[in-house]
């Protein structure tokens, strides 16, 4: 079986420090593929190198069989692929339903002559984007904030409503860096709901995260980085038991 | 309640229409229309560059460069060539688009101070060249320009006209002719806002990563709006040299780019209403201000820091805040 992204002896250098180093695993598609390590082991460096944002080194990433060594974002946007960040990323000159509505830009024909002019087929799509957009911040909980604008919003709420942009695009694939940093144990515990549903609906999930309780809980894979090199790599039961992985990071 | 009025698309729209047509009741000489239709043609300007600023968060410190590229074209071929105005703007917003994109994707590259010294470029060298080809610019001195047409039928600042059975003078004809245009130049530029190209340009301000990973080809839309902003600053241009009637290669100077921003700024990046206000309390300060007379410069420089300490928002957001803030108050008082 084909896997839906490959990496192969991935690197990346920032002067003389490897953040990633020799990093090589798959992920099939329909799982949810964790990648756990200390503070620095290069997680989100690896996060920033499959979304296109930072360029490899060295080292091959592939998406559905296709090199991506020179897709930019938006087209790795095009290919399925979206993601949220660490440091949320939200329009705060928007309200919070145009940022899940910016989400599916790629779903839009946006044509100058009837946006200018503001045609009845433009404005039935933005109908149909807005209606989806709705929905879809209904599904990640933030319904109630619609046409607020996204600076009044609170942190938790803002983190959803990054993942609704996310899922606005419907990707096949979703990058979710640290969703649950910052949040309290009721808001987690969403979370973990949240990207249970995501997966049942068939996205692939790759999630960075520090929570251990709720990695443990939903992930189908774990990928374990170390000083930017991968320590273990196994299912939830065993990375457990890896010893490596005990004396790194789970402190046995 | 106020505040949603004001934001509301075409209620804006509307109230920028009613202050417009209602404004010739303040009006008395041709002076004040003059000044007015000055003030509506820049504010046309202002609301293009506002795309461009405001809400895609790049920056242009030359546009005076595309004005004055639409004044001189439109005075060239017209006066030179006996083309007829409307063709002449035509022409002329697509050859200044053209160059706007092509100087556009190489220098939109850059970010912050850089995008500002490249665009500052752009317009020096957009003034140089006017000053230089003497033959068809004429140079320094400037060069006369024919009245407008609209396929022979002439608006002229000296004749007269009746529209409705009202009888209007040229430059009361000139005013209402200037307004019309700025409602259709807003309400164009309100469509681009409020629409997924428009999500899209605001986005590149708003967080240029997100932009990319959801798909944003962020290098073709700040192409984009630095096109549409130049098609605007250039058919402004165009009406400008019309009105006039005689243009100097002050249009496109530098000194003319400062003042367009300023007015952005003052009014409120990201405001469409809010920057025509900038225009107009632009326009008119130096106005008021002759009575400083040798003062008239520091009292102009002052009147603007103090704005951009304590507004920095701009005019309309800040006074919009405010009033959204007291009704607020008082509707919490009530209770």
């Amino acid at each position: 079986m084909n896997a839906l992204i490959e990496v192969r002896g991935l690197d990346k250098a920032f002067g003389g420090v490897h953040a990633v180093e020799g990093v090589s695993f798959s992920v099939q598609a329909g799982q949810v593929y964790s990648v756990i390590g200390p503070n620095g082991a290069g997680k989100t460096t690896l996060f920033n190198l499959i979304s296109g944002l930072y360029t490899p080194t060295s080292g091959e990433i592939r998406l559905n069989g296709e090199s991506t060594a020179r897709l930019e974002p938006n087209q790795l946007a095009e290919r399925g692929l979206c993601r949220t960040f660490q440091q949320m990323q939200i329009c705060m000159n928007m309200t919070a339903i145009e940022n899940v509505m910016l989400g599916r830009h790629l779903k839009l024909k946006s044509n100058l002559f009837s946006t200018l002019f503001r045609l009845p087929s433009l404005l039935r799509d933005e109908q149909a984007c807005r209606q989806r957009a709705k929905e879809l911040m209904e599904f990640v909980g933030c319904g109630e904030y619609l046409d607020t604008d996204a600076s009044a919003m609170s942190y938790g709420a803002l983190k959803r409503l990054e993942i609704a942009r996310a899922l606005a695009a419907e990707p096949t694939l979703i990058l979710l860096d640290e969703p649950a940093a910052g949040l309290n144990a009721t808001e987690t515990a969403a979370l973990e709901v949240l990207i249970r549903k995501i997966a049942v609906q068939g996205t692939t999930v790759m999630l960075v995260e520090h929570d251990m309780k709720l990695v443990m809980g939903i992930s189908d894979h774990l990928l374990v980085l170390n000083y930017g090199r991968v320590l273990a790599d196994g299912t939830p039961a065993e990375i457990r038991q890896n010893p490596d992985v005990i004396a790194a990071y789970l402190g046995g | 309640m106020l505040n949603r009025f004001m934001q509301s698309r075409l209620r804006g729209l509307m109230v920028l229409a009613v202050i417009l047509f209602s404004l010739p009741v303040f009006l008395s000489n041709p002076f004040h229309y003059e000044l007015a239709t000055q003030m509506a043609i820049i504010a046309g300007t202002v609301v293009g560059l506002n795309l461009l600023v405001g809400f895609a968060g790049q920056i242009s410190l030359g546009h005076a460069g595309f004005f004055g590229l639409g004044a001189y074209f439109t005075g060239i071929m017209t006066g030179h060539y006996g083309w007829s105005a409307i063709p002449a703007l035509v022409v002329g917003a697509i050859l200044v688009g053209l160059i706007a994109w092509i100087v556009g994707r190489p220098i939109l590259r850059l970010k912050g101070h850089y995008l500002s010294m490249a665009t500052l470029a752009v317009g020096f060298i957009i003034a140089i060249i006017i000053n230089n080809e003497r033959q068809l610019t004429g140079g320094p001195d400037g060069m006369p320009v024919p009245v407008f047409d609209v396929f022979g039928w002439e608006l002229s600042p000296f004749g007269t006209y009746s529209l409705f059975g009202i009888e209007l003078n040229g430059s009361e004809a000139w005013y209402l002719f200037a307004a019309a245009v700025l409602l259709v130049a807003v309400w164009l530029a309100q469509n681009l806002i409020d629409s997924p190209i428009g999500r899209a340009l605001r986005s590149v301000h708003g967080s240029e990563v997100a932009a990319r990973v959801v798909g944003v080809n962020t290098a073709r839309y700040k192409s984009l709006v630095f096109v549409i902003s130049a098609v605007y600053a250039s058919v402004m241009g165009g009406l400008y040299a019309h009105f006039q009637g005689f243009i100097t290669p002050a249009v496109a100077s530098f000194d003319f780019s400062i003042v367009l921003i300023t007015m952005v700024v003052l009014g409120g990046m990201g405001s469409t209403m809010g920057v025509i206000l900038g225009a107009v309390v632009l326009k008119l300060l130096p106005q008021i201000l002759t009575h400083f007379q040798e003062m008239e410069a520091v009292m102009f420089g002052l009147i603007l820091m103090l704005t951009m300490i304590f507004m920095p928002k701009g005019l309309l957001p800040t006074l919009q805040m405010a009033v959204s803030k007291r009704l607020k108050r008082r509707a919490g008082g009530q209770q």
